[in-house]
């Protein structure tokens, strides 16, 4: 459990019947499709952040759109909160289960409908995983660009609902940059096309506001997706910095260039030494921070970026640099940087992922203060940066079996992400608020900016049912989270009557 | 030039004593795309004075400016540091007027948007006002950013009808250091083919552009990658070409001259269309997903071609800008625009009927 309370009593004002909502569900939904009991629902307690639990009054698992629109209208007659989930990977509790609500689980939706070469574009339910669409376009040279690190596993749908990103974002986008429509079916049952094939969509960019949406605005039912083109020729170095702020400058200075990696991830010491441990990349452990870039494109173009490149890595001080010079070596340089959240799994019982974005300029002062914070609790923070788009992983090092361990990694967390806000960055880059940074959202945006979020909600979902608690907090939660979290001696909504 | 300056105080202030009023408020910037979308009312509110670039960071890829920012001065700012917009806004009959807020509002990209991606994907952040008076802040100057929905990209192609744009946040990109344009002869049917096959070859292409006769192409890159791209696809070399991409990007060739003729129809198509069999002059941009065409025939004849296509179509320049402009929305989708710009604005004071009648 977590260390604080999750839903508020504002969240869990609902006056259900589980046994009504269960018959009337049973009228939808075929029996295994509706799962009742404790045992069948347990594995949807929880998503990817697995210290937050709750159960669900029941998990439905519609086949066809046409369940999913019943479920919806039964769920609206009935005023019952609906949770999507598609693999339920969120680290950020998007898809954690409402105790007065129901999971409603896309599984089933996992057929690819049609992959168009001619075309690049692949058609796709959303309970496809994000892994999957790229397989099904590998045969014809193309793949689907955002490779978040749990592709293997995460679905198309829950990667629209958080706007999922990846190693790659900053030369080929986020989800939102690679989804040409959705249909979706709204909180009433009816089915929406949201944009289309055909570049701009018409009217307001309803497609950009469904991503990142965390299933508060309607349910999607089916994806188009662009694919590219594989890139001709790839190629990856590795370069060590004796300090991370060396790491940072060299960043800036391949951007001053020019260049826009595909890839360009920095490591500190002890994200590497745990990576190297785990699987034996041949990182450099006497590093204070590396530094792996990828280039890709056409063969002269990367052989020019590639000098340029090694060059600039120099001229900033890295101490050691290394090409990659057979595929295998391309493997390895990735593989510690993909394994590092296994890796420091292996190393701490627990570790709690942030996932703040910051200005790149900041790099150097975040990270002292991370550490300066980390050790004020007595934890470990290893960090895994996209050093390209600026969005940082600290991972929260921590022994959940230890009493009051949890509560200080949340609270290290909490002011991590309070720290991304105040050099001008997000609590969330890519992970999604969910029930995780809900309270970090007071420190973002302002009373004002959070009734326009939730007249928006309203304008889908009148009734608010779809996912509440999550992702937008309420007014009090902010006055009360305000009371906790003093931010610079200065209370965040002065404005707010206080209690 | 004119001095930056922040109006935000004035500007809101302007924007509640209308809410106050019920006075419906005509959002205008440098008045360059007057001719966009439906007929506009109300009581003019000119953003022009509130201008400036109020950051700009060339190595975190990200610039913020004041809404009235002419984009001349952006694009400017941009190229002394070999960078620039990715997607080449048009500036139309004004080449100094065009601000930001108005490229924004109208979310209307150039030639490379095809291959370098449209205006709402470089939108990072924005601050708006809203119809309750209030200024807002939404997104940022970080490229990953998923805190609250979106709302800085819903501002890109509302025409104004959802808030007054104060402020915006933009991903820019380095300017490709080399560029060669090339004219050749090529049926048009065949524009997405042979866009197709190039790209897939990684030659560079950043523009295309069929004038019925030739297609022209423009490649932007590294110079080797230009070099190998110019002997691969062939053709004559165009002469002057940035100057003829502006006048592409900005409607000054005489395919798209208004003054006489019939109406301009923009018709965005999928990906390997068939082209729309409409009458008229037609000319493609974007790999053949964008048709311009000529054509007197009913807008209902043309809107149904569009959507026999799987596109939508767009009464760009010309006919009755009192009647429907944009394609007709489906009545689920039309009921939640209504919604959502009554939640933003619901007094609806903001551009009236500018986007929808009734909107």
């Amino acid at each position: 459990m977590s260390a604080h309370d999750l839903y508020r009593a504002e969240d869990v004002h609902f006056d259900v019947d589980a046994a009504t909502i269960i018959e009337r569900l049973g009228d939808v939904l075929s029996g295994e499709s509706l799962i009742v009991h404790e045992s069948g629902m347990r594995p949807y307690e929880c998503d990817g952040l697995a210290a937050y639990k709750q159960l669900p009054l029941a998990v439905a698992i519609p086949e066809n759109v046409e369940q999913v629109r019943g479920v919806l209208r039964v769920c609206s007659e009935l005023n019952v909160p609906i949770v999507a989930r598609g693999s339920g990977t969120s680290l950020s509790g998007g898809s954690l289960p409402h105790p007065q609500g129901i999971v409603l689980s896309m599984a089933k939706f996992n057929r690819i409908r049609e992959v168009d070469p001619r075309r690049r574009i692949a058609r796709v339910e959303p309970g496809v995983r994000n892994l999957a669409i790229t397989e099904a376009a590998a045969p014809h040279g193309l793949y689907y660009a955002p490779d978040p690190s749990s592709q293997i596993a995460c679905s198309i749908g829950g990667n629209v609902s958080e706007n999922a990103g990846g190693v790659h974002c900053l030369k080929y986008g986020l989800t939102v940059h690679n989804v040409l429509s959705v249909t979706a079916v709204t909180i009433d049952g009816e089915i929406v096309r949201i944009g289309s094939e055909a570049p701009d969509s018409v009217g307001y960019d309803l497609l950009a506001l469904f991503h990142g949406s965390e299933g508060m605005l309607a349910v999607i039912t089916e994806i188009t997706v662009q694919l590219l083109a594989n890139p001709l020729t790839k190629q990856v170095l590795m370069a060590s910095f004796d300090d991370v702020e060396a790491g940072g400058h060299t960043v800036a200075a391949i951007i001053a260039a020019g260049i826009v990696p595909g890839g360009l991830e920095m490591m500190d010491g002890l994200a590497i030494q745990a990576a190297e441990d785990f699987v034996h990349a041949g990182y450099d452990t006497e590093a204070a921070a590396i530094l792996i870039c990828e280039l890709d494109g056409s063969e002269t173009e990367v052989a020019d970026q590639l000098e340029a490149v090694q060059g600039i890595m120099r001229d900033n001080g890295a101490t050691r640099i290394q090409v990659a010079e057979t595929d295998d070596d391309k493997a390895r340089f990735w593989a510690g940087r993909k394994a590092a959240f296994p890796a420091v799994g292996r190393v701490s019982p627990d570790y709690y992922c942030m996932d703040g974005t910051i200005p790149r300029k900041q790099l150097a002062y975040v990270l002292r203060r991370i550490s300066e914070m980390s050790a004020e609790y007595g934890l470990q923070t290893p960090n895994v940066f996209h050093a390209g788009d600026g969005n940082l992983h600290p991972l929260i090092l921590f022994d959940g079996n230890a009493p009051g361990q949890l509560e200080k990694a949340e609270e290290l967390g909490s002011r991590i992400l309070q720290l991304c806000v105040e050099v001008g960055g997000t609590v969330t880059g890519e992970h999604g608020v969910g029930m995780e940074k809900i309270n970090e959202m007071c420190v973002q945006f302002q009373p004002d900016e959070l009734e326009q979020f939730h007249a928006i909600k309203s304008a889908f979902d009148p009734a608010r049912i779809l996912n509440p608690g999550k992702a937008v907090p309420t007014l009090n939660r902010c006055a009360e989270f305000g009371r906790l979290h003093v931010h610079q001696g200065q209370l965040p909504h002065p404005e707010l009557e206080r209690f | 030039m004119a001095k930056d300056e922040d109006l935000t105080e004035g500007i809101t202030e302007a924007v509640r004593d209308a809410v106050e009023a019920g006075t419906p408020l005509c959002i205008r910037g440098g008045g360059t795309k007057d001719f966009y979308g439906r007929a506009g009312s109300g009581e003019p509110l000119n953003t022009t004075a509130h201008r400036g670039i109020v950051n700009y960071e060339p190595t975190e890829l990200v610039l913020t400016a004041r809404a009235g920012t002419p984009l001349l001065e952006i694009e400017r700012a941009l190229a002394a540091e070999g960078q620039m917009l990715s997607f080449e806004p048009p500036h139309f009959d004004g080449e100094e007027a065009a601000t930001l807020g108005g490229a924004v509002a109208c979310g209307l990209s150039g030639p490379r948007r095809a291959f370098g991606g449209a205006l709402r994907d470089m939108v990072l952040g924005t601050r708006v006002i809203n119809g309750r008076g209030k200024v807002l802040r939404f997104g940022g100057e970080v490229m990953k950013n998923v805190a609250g929905y979106d709302v800085s990209r819903l501002m890109a192609g509302a025409l104004g009808t959802l808030g007054v744009i104060l402020e915006v946040s933009l991903k820019v990109l380095p300017r490709p250091p080399a560029e060669n344009s090339l004219t050749l002869e090529c049926p048009p049917e065949d524009t997405f083919a042979r866009a197709e096959g190039w790209l897939r070859q990684g030659i560079p292409v950043s523009g295309t552009f069929h004038d019925g006769q030739h297609l022209h192409v423009r490649l932007s890159g590294t110079e080797s990658a230009v070099e190998s791209g110019t002997r691969a696809v062939g053709g004559e070399r165009v002469d002057d070409a940035p100057a003829f991409w502006r006048r592409v990007r900005d409607q000054q060739l005489p395919f798209f001259d208004t003054e006489s003729g019939p109406p301009l129809w923009r018709i965005a198509l999928p990906p390997g269309s068939e082209l729309p069999a409409i009458e008229g002059p037609c000319a493609l941009e974007w790999a053949g997903k964008l048709a311009w065409v000529r054509s007197g025939a009913s807008p209902g004849d043309i809107r149904h071609e569009a959507e026999r296509l799987g596109g939508h179509a767009t009464l760009f320049r010309g006919g009755d800008r009192e009647g429907d402009i944009f394609h007709p929305l489906s009545k689920t989708v039309a009921a939640l625009h209504e919604r959502l710009k009554a939640s933003f604005d619901p007094d609806g004071i903001f551009n009236p009927g500018r986007l929808y009648n009734g909107l």
